[in-house]
């Protein structure tokens, strides 16, 4: 019979081994499954995980990895810091939307002024729209002692009827001929996020995602509130014996989490979405929950996580469009990684003991 | 030796854990109406074995036979049918049902609601535990609680009732009335294994002993024909040393608390009322109190997790009621709470971080914000090697050490970062002897070169050993600090509320 031991200490080789397995269970349990809907399982996993960086259209797919890899990595990380300190916002994508209206907002009021400064001040005003979007919940939950995950995950249905509100009313393009959006910002020079480095599709959005990784990282490493964030959500009366405020600690994560979300939509609507429009947000917010687990709430593995993810993305549009498989297939595909992920993940704290047949 | 028939015999048994042997070829028998200790300090693996005998562990090897056929329980319940009833050190209760309700739950097959009171009203007026059905368990205090589950083993009829530590939540004065009732049932013929590490209660009330030291049977004995210094030493193995007194002189007031109310943040916690004390330079001063008295809030009040008027706590004359932990720290008060796994300490982490714990502010580790990690490993090892902390070394998780080591680190943490005030609530809980005189020790060297301690504990002996003024905490009021030279166990027993108006439970026979 087999039976779950409690491990004196975490593994630490299943700490790190825990990704790579559930990639691998990910792939044959998927397999079967693209194989029982008719399709060739190594043509499929060869199209999702292969052709995009090294395939025929690798040239330009490559590029789009990092577009996609950018906004999960930046929210990832924030939703990381709270999930550490078991603060829960599921609502990220409810401030990803508030975020890209904020920022856009901004820029908007100001078309056609020409001005150095006014991509920064959208930057600032994206960040903004995220972090007050996500001081809603945490108030309430500091003040009435609500729960965060059911009020910011409302909260993302209320952001998108804003933003549909936006798209056809208060940020509609002027000249847009009645078409619901906002003007593009690929023709406003001074609040477009354009591409640094084409190639790569490192745009802004992927700079910030990318240093935000190094800084959490040193944060939680190394800095004493990153000690407090961790020390939370492993004992939280430990943590406040040490004298962490709780009430602090949830402003915090969920700010920290609020702004990178708005960032990570802003650097998105000023680049490669181009402009607000009704389906603006295309579920970054939640795939990103996917990608902090899968990056083990570490934001080094958070980084990793976002480039597999996105790999996910652009070659999980390459076999619906070349393959035919239906969008859910992809869909169950990425949820199957999330499953297998925290079913592995058990064997961190835990070990499989065979006893001895029990003579009852 | 007796003439008793034999209940039950224990024949080489042997339980082995990963990493540790519980047990091994541990041989004992227990006759009919017997009270037989099993005696041992912590991790000597009492526990393990009455786990084995109550059916909730299945020895590896090794055999037991109940009334001459084999027993092997494979259940608790199984145990229970076959006439073997335990009561566990810690309770399981639902506070919010009353006490039938209780009682109802632990049985397969409950009799109606207004049966089953009579009774348990019979059975507790029969053995002098009086106990009205009717009441919420979360208004009762631990001795009562004790007498639901000692109630609702004997509505089994047992041939044999285990009791783990019982006496260490109870009043001298309840401990008196538990024994009478434990030789009550003795000459009913229901044997009774009693678990203990306190010789004196073992000297009066048992017939044979049975001493464990690192899971095997090192004696056996009749605890009436030896001193507890010798069943001390057989049980740690070595000859123990008394903790000496430095003599210090005593100084101004370091800490003092002026009429401190707080409501318990703890679901049926006990709120503080109206506390005062000082603490000088130098003194140590004791607090007893059957737990769940207030212990736990006073210390959180001390230690600034819960806040009150500014006035209300002042450390060296300073103002510090309303001061967090962290501002307590700096004013030089450290606080050491009594639940090591996630208060104390976050099991998870290493013994590194948990140094950093309560020690960053006064050790200076952190620098802008960053955490001096390098210093503080250097700290945590000094730690290890001053309380001789068994551990492979300050990388491991605190949830690795036993609960021992763990409190020998945790104190170590406290009583080295140089305090002027330093709080304590159970020092030597769960420590075996040799450590807990050293802590015990180390408590005395601080308040020697001038540290004001408060000593928080259920040990009355531990108390009397270190303090120099002794209050008991009772529903949430503290009496006023007496001398500790000259007290009586009787008279700190009635400081400690008597028996909770039990005093008429035993009139018939006296």
């Amino acid at each position: 019979m087999l039976r779950l031991e409690k491990r004196p200490t975490p593994s630490r080789f299943w700490l790190y081994a825990t990704p790579p397995v559930a990639v691998v269970l990910t792939m044959i349990v998927g397999g079967i499954l693209f194989a029982m809907m008719g399709k060739n399982p190594f043509e499929v996993i060869r199209t999702i995980f292969w052709d995009p960086v090294f395939g025929e259209f690798a040239f330009y797919l490559r590029g789009q990895l990092l577009v996609k890899a950018g906004p999960l990595i930046l929210i990832a990380i924030g939703l990381a810091l709270g999930f550490r300190a078991g603060i829960w916002n599921i609502g990220a994508e409810g401030q990803y939307i508030m975020g890209a209206i904020c920022g856009a907002a901004v820029g908007l009021a100001v078309f056609p002024t020409e001005n150095r400064l006014i991509f920064p001040v959208m930057v600032v005003a994206g960040a903004f729209g995220g972090w007050a979007w996500a001081m809603i919940p945490a108030i309430l939950k500091t003040r009435f002692n609500t729960n965060e995950i059911l009020v910011s995950l409302m909260l993302v249905y209320v952001a998108e009827t804003i933003l549909a509100k936006a798209s056809t009313g208060f940020l509609k393009n002027p000249e847009g001929m009645g078409f619901p959006g906002s003007r593009n910002f690929s023709s406003f020079p001074a609040a477009q996020n354009s591409y640094i480095y084409e190639p790569l599709g490192l745009h802004w959005g992927g700079v910030a995602a990318l240093v935000t990784g190094v800084l959490a990282y040193i944060l939680l490493t190394r800095h004493q509130a990153g000690f407090q964030i961790r020390l939370a959500g492993q004992a939280p009366r430990a943590a406040r014996f040490h004298g962490v405020s709780p009430a602090r600690l949830v402003v915090m994560c969920m700010g920290i989490s609020g702004a990178l979300a708005g960032l990570a939509g802003m650097f998105e609507v000023t680049g490669p979405a181009g402009q607000i429009s009704i389906d603006f947000n295309s579920g970054y917010g939640f795939t990103a929950i996917i990608v902090a687990f899968l990056g083990r709430l570490n934001p080094l593995g958070i980084v990793l996580a976002g480039f597999l993810m996105a790999l996910t993305y652009v070659g999980g549009e390459m076999a619906s469009t070349n393959l035919g498989l239906p969008d859910a297939a992809i869909q169950v595909f990425q949820g199957m990684l999330l499953f297998f992920l925290l079913a592995v993940d058990v064997l961190t704290n835990y070990r499989f003991r065979l006893s001895m047949g029990a003579k009852a | 030796m007796t003439t008793r028939p034999e209940l039950l015999r224990v024949e080489g048994i042997t339980k082995a854990y990963p990493g540790v042997v519980a047990n091994s070829d541990v041989t004992f028998a227990i006759g009919e109406g017997e009270i037989h200790a099993l005696l041992g300090e912590n991790g000597a693996g009492k526990s393990t074995m009455v786990k084995m005998i109550y059916g909730l562990v299945r020895p590896d090897q090794g055999q037991m036979t109940l009334r001459g056929a084999a027993y092997t329980p494979s259940k608790p319940a199984e145990a229970r049918r076959l006439g073997v009833a335990m009561v566990f050190q810690h309770f399981s209760l639902f506070e919010a049902l009353n006490v039938a309700e209780n009682v109802a739950l632990g049985m397969e097959n409950p009799p109606p609601m207004r049966e089953l009171a009579a009774r348990i009203r019979a059975v507790s007026e029969e053995y002098g535990l009086p106990l009205d059905p009717s009441r919420m368990v979360g208004d009762l205090s631990a001795g009562e609680r004790q007498r639901v589950e000692i109630i609702r083993c004997l509505l089994q009829d047992p041939k044999l009732l285990i009791m783990d530590e019982p006496t260490s939540v109870l009043t001298p004065q309840e401990v008196e009335i538990l024994f009478r009732t434990l030789r009550q049932l003795s000459a009913e013929g229901t044997a009774i294994l009693y678990i203990s590490h306190k010789l004196e209660e073992i000297k009066t009330l048992c017939d044979e002993a049975t001493i464990l030291r690192r899971g095997k049977v090192v004696a056996t004995c009749t605890p009436r024909e030896r001193t507890a210094r010798e069943m001390a030493e057989l049980m740690v193995g070595q000859a123990l040393k008394t903790p000496e007194r430095r003599i210090g002189e005593k100084g101004e007031v370091a800490l003092g608390v002026s009429d401190l109310s707080v409501a318990s943040p703890i679901p049926f916690g006990t709120s503080l009322k109206g506390i005062s004390f000082t603490v000088a330079k130098g003194e140590v001063l004791g607090i007893a109190g059957v737990a769940g008295n207030g212990q736990e809030e006073l210390l959180l009040a001390l230690s600034g997790e819960l806040r009150s008027g500014p006035d209300k706590v002042r450390i060296a004359g300073h103002a510090a009621g309303d001061l967090g932990p962290v501002e307590r720290r700096k004013a030089g008060l450290v606080a050491a709470p009594e639940d090591r796994y996630g208060h104390a300490a976050a099991p998870d982490m290493s013994l590194v971080e948990n140094a950093f714990l309560t020690a960053g502010v006064r050790k200076g580790l952190t620098k802008n914000g960053f955490v001096d990690w390098p210093g503080t490993r250097k700290f945590a090892e000094e730690i290890i090697a001053a309380y001789d902390v068994r551990t492979p070394g300050p990388d491991v998780a605190a949830r690795a050490l036993s609960g021992g080591n763990l409190q020998k680190f945790l104190m170590g943490r406290e009583l080295m970062q140089g305090a002027s005030v330093i709080v304590i609530n159970q020092p030597t809980w769960g420590v075996d002897a040799a450590a807990a005189a050293q802590i015990r020790q180390s408590i005395l060297d601080r308040a020697g070169e001038g540290a004001a301690v408060v000593v928080i504990s259920q040990d009355l002996d531990e108390l009397l050993e270190v303090s120099d003024s002794f209050a008991v905490l009772n529903g949430g009021r503290l009496t006023k600090p007496r001398p500790a030279e000259g007290l009586t166990m009787d008279e700190i027993g009635l400081m400690m509320g008597g028996a909770h108006g039990m005093e008429v439970a035993h009139h018939v026979e006296a």
